[in-house]
Parts: C-alpha cells; structure tokens; sequence
C-alpha cells in the first residue's frame, strides 16, 4: 500500500482529506502562484525540551525553508516542534508546507509552478526513483552523508539510494507486522498471544466461541488489506519471492500467490470472524475499524485489529490506554519465519542549499528523532536513539525490535509498485483485494485480475 | 462610429477581457490540447486519450452513471419541489415550511456529504438510515435470542438446516447435554439462570443446554456445566425420527429439558430460528445502492432550490385562470394537472436544465460519500477526472475526459440561453 502511515494518518479525518483533496486544485494553483518567499523574522523559541547535541550544524541566519509532508494532526504538531529546534539551532526560518496524497502529484504541480518546496518527505520508495528520474530530487551530501552511516543500518541507508547515489533521509519508520487487541476481550476469553498462523487461528476461534467477533478490518481502505497480504506472503513465500513479486518479476498468477490467498482466505472468508461481516468491513474506514476495536467495553465490535504502530495514534482517540487496555503482539509466521513488513518516511531534498543540507543532516541525527520520540506516535529507524526516549513500554518494545531486526525487513511491497497499482483507491492492487475480501473463494479470478492490473501498471 | 468611441468601448472591455481570456477561454483552449497530448505532455497522442475515454471500464462505469444522475436526479427533485410549492401555498405554516425544506442548500456539499456518509452507515447504532429500516423490519420479524451460538470443540451436536442437531440418538433415562458457546454475555437473556444437569427420568429423554464457555477461562469442563455457565432459556428443541418432528420442548432457565418417551431413539435439533441473526439493514454504500442512495442525498440538498423557484413562478400565475376552471367544475387534480403544470412549463423546464448542468459535474457528494471500496461503481465523470489528473498521473485522459464533459454541457446550455432570449423577447 501506498498510505502505509502517510495516508493512514491523512485518512485519520475523513474529513480532513476530503476537505484536503476539495481544496487540492485550488491550493495548487494559488500555492504556486505565490512562491515561498516570505523573509523572515527569526523567533527561535521552542516549547522542545533540552535536547542532547550531537550534531554540529552551520549558522543560517536569515536563510528560509520550506518542508512539505502529507502529515496531518497531532503528527504534523510533533514535527514542526522538531523544525522549531532547527530554527533555535542555526537561526534558519523554516515554513511546513501541507501537501496531499500522492505527494508526488502534488510535488509535480509545486515544480510545474516554479516553486517546489526545498525539502519533502515522500513516504514511498517508487516516489523517490520517480522524483529522480524526473530529476527533481538532489543528491545529499557529505555531512548527511556521514550521520546516515554512524545512525542507519545499511538497509534503511539503501532504500533511500537510487543508482547507488543517495537521495533520501529516512526520517519516520513503520513497523507493520503487528496485531493489537483489546485485553479485556482476551481475558474475558481465556485466549493467549499466538506466535504461529494456526495459534491465531485457533485464539479467534475462542474470542469468537466467547462471544466477540476476533477481527476487525478497515476494508473500506485498500491499503490495510494489501498490507494483510504482504505479511502473510513475505512469512509464507519468503523474502526472496517477496522482492520479485515487488518487481514484478514473478506474475502474480504464481502459486506463490495462490498458496498466501488461500491462507488469507482462512480468516477474511469467515463471515463470524470479521466485525460487521465482509460488507461491513468494506465499509469501514481504518480508523474506524480501531476505535471500534477498543470501544464498547466487555463487548467490543471486534477483538484484534491489524496494522501498524500508528494505530495507536487512533487508539488514543478513544479512553483505552495503549499497554494495559491495548496490547500488541507481532505478526505470527506463516511459514519459517516471522515477517517484517515496514514502512518509512523519507526526506529528499529538491532545492539543493546549504540550509536544505542541514535540515537533511539534523533529520538523519539521532537529535531530530528523539525530540519527536518523546512526544510518541513515532518510531525511528535510526539505531542511536535511546529506546527510553519513548513515553511507553509498547513503544519502547516496537523501537528495540524495529532496530533489532537489522537489515532483516521488507519494504512495503504496494509502497513500491506504481502508484496506479499499489496506491489508488478503487483500483489495481486495492480494488482486487477488496473484492477478495468480498468473495474469498474466487482465487484465481482475484489472481488474474491482480496480474492484468499489474501488467498495465508496470507496463510489462 | 468613431475611431475614439471605438478606443473607449475597447478600453472599457478590456479588464472583463482579460479576465475572461485568462481564467475561462486559456484553460479551455490548454486542456483541448493537452487532451491530444500523452501523460508526460511532451508527445502527440492524437485520438488515444479519447479511445481510452470509450474503452476504459472505470470511465464506461463513470459515463453510465452520469446518464442515470441526469436522467434521475433533476427530474426527481422538481417533481418534489412542485409538490412542495403547491402544497406549502395552502398550508398556514408555509413559509417555515419553505424555510425548512431550503435550509440544506445554505449547507456546502462537502459538509451534506459527511452528514449523509453517517447517515448511510451500516451499523444500525450509528446510521438513521438503516436505524429507520431495521426499526420497520424488527417490528415485522422478530430476532431470535441467540444470534451466533455455534458448537464449540468436540461438540455432540452438527450443523442441520440451519440449526443443530445431535449426532447419536438420545435413549430414555440418560440425560443429554447440548452445549453450544458464542453467545456474548450481554446478549444472554435477562431470565438465563446456572446451568445444572439434567436427572435421569426413566419414562422421559431429559437434557440440559447451555453455554459451555466461562468468562476468563475458557470452555471450563468441556461438554459438563461449570458453575458458573448459564442455560439458555426458550431454547427449542425439537425430536426428529426420520426427518419428522416427533416431540418438542423449550428449555427452562437454568437450560434443562425433558421430552416424553417418544422422543427415544429420535435425535434432538436445535432448530434455525434459535438462531437467526439480527436484521442488519441494507448495505446503502454497497456497490448496488450506492449510486441510489448518492442521489438520495442530493435530491435533499436540491429539492428547496427547485421549491423556491416553482414557488416563485407559481405566485405569477394569474389567479382568475385556476377560479375559472374551479368554476366549470374542474377538480383540484384537474386544476393542477391541466391548468397549473402547463402554466408553469417554462419555469419547470427551467428548474430542470439547470439541475441537470449542476448534475453534470457532480463530484464533492461522490467523493465523500463513497467509501473507497465502492467508490468504483459510483463513479462518475467529474470524479474520474481528479483521479485519473491527481492520483494516478494521467493528464492527457484526465483532460480528455474535461473536454467531453464540456461538450455534454453545451447543448443544454444553449438550450437554456435560447429559451433565456426568447423570454427576453417576449
């Protein structure tokens, strides 16, 4: 999926995006028509506590930035509390710049309009090659360079590599092999935190046998059902297959692909198993399928809800308390080993300049990360950030295995496709599943349709 | 005219001119152009774009349902706001009628499209649309007490007609237990009282059947009561002997039953209607009522728009007209039908036109309204246009798709426009 955190939080408020997307032309045409150039005071003051210094950054007084990101809310909040210790730091005034899904589009009529902002945050690894082979994106240099080595496992550096030049800064991790429930529903239940496929399989069978539906999915969204999928074949296939099915080097017509479905199929083609039923959950918006999780008291909608770390962003809209009323247990493996499936924001620069480099070498220094830490809903990718910086145990948990795993995770596998194919809402990759979802004994109808959705979008 | 009169008058244009050329005739003429052009803009695609247009199933659906928005959406809400022009004319509290029925229009579409997407939701706690069905249904069928029951783990009982029934035949004198779990705690009938087993009675086949899960533990003593398992109270139960009901019964409140003798060597069903499940209303936002149910909300937005109108062309209709035929005996129908329908042609044609223009670019209520994994099969034009434009970077079919609709407008703008200058004329 594309969205993956980024649209899963723009996708926090209905609403917001609706409201976003309305106004999506009008703002880019009145935001190019007035470039960023609005000279600046230098207010440094931050409400960030005393952050420990381990980079050095250059004097900027006077310069000016502009930072565009798809975040919304509490999110966008916390990372402009980070840009507020640049600006104290290097005396640099810097502008947030709210931009919308697909940043890449956006990106392209900022650009067409001669005023792209100096630095985005994409949240795709096919957006950061796009932005190069369109040559928007511009190369990081030494001093990002050298934290990038001392703070990032060679993966994370990687992924933000095109043609073996870096270009982007991984800012934000997502870790999205993780299963939350409600405890009062698991201990009213009997039923335990499984560690393998059947385990979960036979704990929903006893949340269900006790009354509650064990799973709740936010079917309305495509992206938490190929998120479903990509777990269940990067454990089941493994990781090999996973990066050719990415690539589209395999067909999606494989057996591979036949064999995680039918697996899928073991829980999606439960109607007892799935809050509201398939149609229901067709219906339900991410957001909605967690709040309806941990709301309702002894009689939530469902029991467990699958996705990411930010759930609990949502979670907290509700009066459930991550680590005693919400718990987390990792995607239980498949096949040999448990899967790792993450997801990432990464920083490129467009506008190259000494400011630009220096926001680039404060994102990728264990600084930036760990005054967003604090403030939680985040996780870092970078290894040099004190665990303790998270405000709780369960995030804290998510941290140490994130950096724990290494080199040893797989990259949103629709964060990598095509955008017409892994992250456009009632098409390709989305829409295939949705009708899975819908009618789960029709593999190999969903298996062709994937493979020719894939084909146009891949154009091979 | 003089060379200055003519400066003077251009000078006066101008400003409109410019204005004009740069924000409607420029980005006309440009997407006429870009539409011949492919995604990145730099080659001559000729006639591609407009071939997609045709061939492409996202737009075919888009342009099928354009056709049924125009066709419905118009006609229905100036028909409603005929009826409600002519019925507030007579009522005493008309005006706060009026007020009432234009009050959606003073809402954006945007903000008419959360409300109706929480209108529209599936769960009836939270949707009034299905609160309101569910409510009518319930009252027609009753639900049954115990929704989702099933067998749990090494379960005497199998799946039969909907129901359960034992897998052995029952004997007199040795009790049966039928356990079942899944029933939420909250949703055990307020009467459930512990389960007990059932006596042996050597003249009867007695039973007990109850939920065999307790809370924190799990199924306790599989297949026995545990003391805190609750009966399930009314349960039927019905004994069959060759596929015939030969004796029933329904469970007491601690879950015990007995039947009399005939029921030996017959086997015990729970029968489906213990365990119907609750009427969960119609699925509005699901791929076959979604377009509908769309509709539904734009007519409540637009039907005040065309009230006020009619009511406005109603007020000039002469009086004396609707008294002459009242006069030679014409009934209220037949006033309305034949006298004040015709007179208000031109105001309905009208009404109808320009609903229709607004129709043709529908989008926000679609957008919002739709949820992502129906937001296929209600597409429509204008919605097709920002997806393909904005999310999956295809400007050339993107512009395609805008000067197609332009040409879908101009006809009946210009009927419009010449129905305007006749007006004038008049």
């Amino acid at each position: 999926m594309h969205s993956s955190i980024s649209t899963s939080r723009t996708r926090t408020r209905r609403t917001a995006r609706a409201a976003a997307a309305a106004l999506a032309g009008a703002l880019a045409f009145s935001l190019s028509a007035c470039g960023g150039d609005d000279s600046s005071g230098n207010e440094g003051s931050g409400g960030t506590d005393e952050a420990a210094t381990t980079v050095t950054l250059p004097k900027l007084d006077g310069e000016t930035l502009e930072v565009a990101a798809v975040w919304t809310g509490p999110e966008q909040a916390n990372f402009k509390k980070v840009l507020e210790e640049f600006e104290k730091r290097t005396g640099a005034k810097v502008t947030f710049v709210p931009a919308q899904d697909p940043i890449i589009n956006f990106l392209g009529s900022k650009i067409a309009g001669g005023a792209p902002p100096d630095i985005a945050m994409l949240p795709q690894v096919g957006a950061i090659q796009q932005a190069v082979d369109k040559g928007w994106a511009k190369p990081i240099g030494p001093e990002a360079q050298e934290q990038l080595g001392k703070n990032y496992s060679q993966g994370w550096q990687d992924l933000g590599k095109v043609d073996g030049k870096q270009y982007g800064v991984y800012y934000k991790a997502a870790n999205k092999s993780l299963i939350w429930y409600n405890t009062q529903v698991f201990e009213n239940a009997g039923a335990e935190e499984p560690k393998t496929w059947e385990d979960l399989l036979s704990t929903a069978q006893t949340i269900y046998d006790s009354g509650v539906t064990p799973f709740s999915v936010g079917g309305a969204d495509g992206w938490t059902l190929t998120d479903w999928f990509e777990n269940v074949y990067l454990s089941q296939a493994g990781p090999e297959k996973y990066d050719q099915l990415a690539k589209h080097e395999i067909k999606w017509t494989d057996p591979s692909v036949t064999e995680a479905l039918t697996t899928l199929a073991q829980i999606w083609g439960k109607q007892d198993y799935i809050a509201g039923g398939a149609s229901g959950a067709l219906q339900t918006e991410f957001p909605a399928s967690v709040t309806q999780t941990f709301t309702g008291g002894d009689q939530p909608k469902a029991g467990m809800v699958f996705e990411g770390d930010f759930v609990q962003v949502n979670i907290a809209e509700t009066d459930a308390e991550v680590g005693t009323d919400a718990k987390v247990f990792a995607f239980p493996k498949v096949g040999d080993t448990e899967p790792v499936v993450s997801g990432g924001d990464a920083a490129v620069i467009l506008q190259d300049s000494k400011a630009a480099q220096a926001l680039a070498t404060f994102l990728a220094s264990p600084d930036a990360a760990t005054i967003q830490a604090k403030l939680g809903g985040y996780l870092s990718p970078n290894k040099n950030v004190d665990p303790s910086a998270y405000p709780n145990a369960v995030q804290q948990e998510m941290a140490k295995s994130l950096v724990a795993a290494g080199d040893d995770f797989r990259f949103d596998m629709s964060d990598q496709a095509p955008q017409a194919f892994g992250g456009t809402p009632g098409k390709g990759e989305w829409k295939a599943l949705q009708d899975f979802l819908k009618n789960p004994k029709d593999i190999k109808g969903t298996q062709e349709q994937l493979e020719a959705d894939a084909a146009a979008a891949y154009g091979n | 005219m003089t060379g200055t009169r003519r400066t003077v008058a251009a000078l006066f244009l101008l400003p409109a001119l410019v204005l004009l050329g740069a924000l409607v005739v420029y980005p006309i003429g440009y997407s006429v152009v870009r539409s011949f052009y492919d995604q990145s803009g730099d080659g001559f695609a000729g006639f591609d774009n407009y071939q997609a247009l045709f061939t492409d199933d996202g737009i075919r659906t888009a342009l099928k349902n354009n056709i049924i928005w125009v066709v419905f959406a118009p006609t229905v809400a100036t028909a409603l706001g005929l009826i409600f022009a002519v019925l507030t004319e007579r009522v005493r509290w008309g005006t706060a009628f009026k007020l009432v029925v234009f009050m959606p229009m003073a809402i954006s579409m945007l903000a008419a499209g959360i409300i109706f997407r929480l209108v529209y939701d599936q769960d009836p706690d939270k949707g009034v649309a299905n609160a309101v069905w569910v409510g009518v249904h319930d009252t027609f069928a009753e639900a049954s007490a115990f929704p989702k029951a099933h067998p749990g783990r090494e379960s005497p009982l199998t799946v039969d007609q909907g129901g359960f029934i034992t897998k052995e035949p029952v004997r007199l004198g040795e009790p049966v237990n039928l356990p079942l779990v899944g029933v939420a705690p909250d949703q055990m009938p307020d009467d459930a009282a512990k389960a007990v087993a059932a006596r042996p009675d050597p003249g009867k086949v007695t039973g007990t059947t109850w939920q065999d899960f307790t809370r924190g533990e799990g199924v306790g003593t599989l297949g026995a009561p545990d003391p805190s398992e609750l009966g399930y109270p009314g349960m039927k139960i019905e004994a069959v002997k060759d596929g015939k009901v030969v004796a029933s019964t329904t469970a007491a409140d601690d879950g015990t039953f007995s039947l009399p003798a005939a029921a030996d060597g017959a086997q015990l069903r729970l029968p489906a209607d213990n365990f119907k499940e609750p009427y969960n209303g119609l699925d509005w936002l699901g791929p076959s009522l979604v377009t509908p149910a769309i509709i539904g909300s734009y007519i409540w937005m637009w039907a005040g728009f065309a009230m006020v109108l009619i009511a406005a062309g109603l007020a000039g209709v002469p009086r004396e007209l609707l008294e002459a035929a009242r006069v030679d005996g014409a009934n209220e129908w037949q006033v309305f039908r034949r006298v004040t329908v015709p007179l208000l042609a031109p105001v309905l044609a009208v009404v109808t036109v320009t609903l229709m223009i607004n129709v043709l670019k529908i989008f926000d209520l679609v957008f919002i309204i739709a949820p992502g994994s129906s937001q296929d099969d209600a597409n429509v034009l204008a919605l097709e246009l920002y997806r393909k434009g904005f999310s999956e970077d295809q400007p050339g079919i993107a512009s395609a798709i805008a000067v197609f609709l332009l040409l879908l407008v101009i006809p009946v703008m210009w009927f419009n426009i010449r129905r305007l200058r006749r007006e004038v004329r008049r």
